[in-house]
């Protein structure tokens, strides 16, 4: 099966931009309990599980950027962290190529968490005031609960916008033992 | 084929988070009208019609949600805000009801204080019971002989006269209103000094009457009556009341100038709604004026 480069490279680009425009104009707006859902770590790790470490860097950290255009917000952080998070979400998939269901949940609390504390560890480096306390603890890990109750129906959605684009469907392939470092499917294209 | 796999990998990673140390450095580096910032506000212009388009659309998605939330959040605090409902109610009774005593306390000081009636070992007590009858005609009280409150002590509140303590035990007493049948007040008027007694009418409680009131005194409606303390000529009988205490206003005068006058009397005092009262508990100077 042909890789469609052009077909995956502007499904992403559309999953990139659409995924922003809805976290700033809708995702950002509505509370549940006091808390947002942050959809953009979870997408960036949803496209790293998906498809392995390399895409998934180059789309977190192209999101991130995006993020950080339009929010007007120093440009790089976001970058920096969301290329981290797909990139470790696309080794997490070819190393250990996890097919449990839950796994979207879990990869999407710890990218959530893990997209908070790199926030939260680079502004405090970058000399901004952060607002250390219950309040802010409070938020983080609310932020991480609610990502992970979405981070399932975020994870099928990526797939489905993906899944044409793909080499070979994931749906139907087998689990393969590590042997050799592992390959995304690109790779294996 | 896997090694250049990896090595590009690797490579685009490094390149990627270069670049993006980079674009933080230079972001940091630049000041506000730099390449950089330039450019961010050119995408921001960019987004901002997308944004506002985005939010349009998606304003009924985000109201349902925030409904749902809200809906969720409102049940949760439903219970919470009914505790604070309640706590909040019970504290505004009790300031308000904190507020009447005050006020009652406040004005039987001032009374005291005006009346010279501070001298008479006033002690407070409040009303925790009354009669049930629809005469009223006694009240209990929640201070006895404990502190000092002997039969026959004169009651007041901050309007005036209301009664007399008739029976003490140690931590309350009971008190026959002036409205009481039993009761006799000696009684004069303010301004021309004429005096009688005060009792109730054949109308009942709330029908007080100056009585005994010889008929060259000339007595208008309006008129105040005060207690008269011990008179000149009682022949050492003490008063039980101190003199000048406010009892009552004249209402009526039937038969002015004559042996058969009625002189009607409207108590100060809203002998229905006592809350708190003092007695009396030592006379000065023998109650007289």
């Amino acid at each position: 099966m042909n890789l469609d480069y052009r077909s995956l490279s502007w499904r992403l680009g559309l999953i990139c931009v659409v995924t922003v425009v809805f976290q700033i104009a809708a995702v950002s707006q509505v509370k549940i309990f006091g808390l947002n859902a942050d959809l953009v770590p979870l997408v960036a790790a949803s496209v790293g599980l998906i498809l392995g470490s390399l895409p998934g860097a180059i789309f977190g950290f192209a999101i991130g950027m995006l993020l950080d255009l339009a929010l007007v917000e120093t440009v790089g952080v976001a970058s920096l962290i969301l290329l981290a998070i797909g990139f470790a979400a696309g080794r997490l998939r070819e190393l250990r190529d996890p097919q449990g269901a839950i796994v979207p949940l879990l990869v999407g609390a710890a990218a959530t968490a893990a997209a908070q504390a790199g926030f939260l560890v680079l502004t405090f480096l970058l000399g901004q005031p952060v607002p250390f306390g219950w309040a802010l603890l409070w938020d983080l890990l609310g932020t991480v609960a609610v990502n992970a109750a979405i981070a399932i129906p975020v994870f099928l959605v990526v797939r489905r916008c993906l899944i044409a684009a793909l080499p070979e469907d994931p749906r139907r392939r087998r689990r393969r033992a590590y042997t050799t470092g592992g390959l995304s499917p690109l790779s294996r294209s | 084929m896997y090694d250049r796999t990896i090595r590009r990998r690797r490579l685009t990673l490094a390149a990627l988070v270069a670049c993006s140390l980079l674009l933080l450095t230079a972001y940091f580096g630049e000041s506000s009208d730099g390449a950089l910032h330039g450019f961010q506000r050119g995408v921001f212009s960019v987004f901002v019609p997308i944004q506002e388009g985005a939010s349009t659309v998606l304003k009924p998605a985000r109201d349902l949600v925030g409904w749902v939330g809200d809906t969720i959040d409102a049940k949760g605090r439903l219970g919470e805000l009914e505790r604070s409902n309640q706590n909040l109610r019970a504290r505004s009774i009790a300031a308000s009801d904190a507020l009447r005593v005050n006020a009652q306390l406040q004005g039987l000081l001032n009374f005291d204080n005006a009346g010279g009636l501070a001298a008479a070992k006033p002690v407070t007590a409040r009303v925790i019971g009354q009669s049930p009858t629809v005469w009223y005609a006694t009240v209990t009280i929640d201070q006895g002989s404990d502190t000092g409150i002997r039969a026959g002590n004169p009651v007041i509140n901050s309007d005036g006269l209301i009664g007399q303590v008739t029976t003490v035990t140690g931590h309350a007493a009971i008190v026959t209103l002036i409205s009481d049948g039993e009761m006799a007040v000696p009684a004069r008027i303010s301004a021309g000094g004429a005096e009688g007694i005060v009792q109730t009418g054949a109308g009942g409680p709330g029908d007080l009457r100056l009585k005994f009131i010889a008929r060259r005194y000339r007595v208008d409606p309006g008129a105040a009556v005060v207690t008269a303390g011990t008179l000149a000529n009682s022949a050492g009988l003490q008063s039980l009341y101190p003199p000048g205490i406010p009892i009552g206003a004249v209402t009526r005068v039937d038969d002015p100038g004559t042996d058969a006058q009625k002189i009607y009397l409207h108590s100060y005092a809203d002998l229905q709604k006592l809350e708190i009262v003092q007695v009396l508990t030592a006379a000065i100077n023998g109650n007289r004026p």
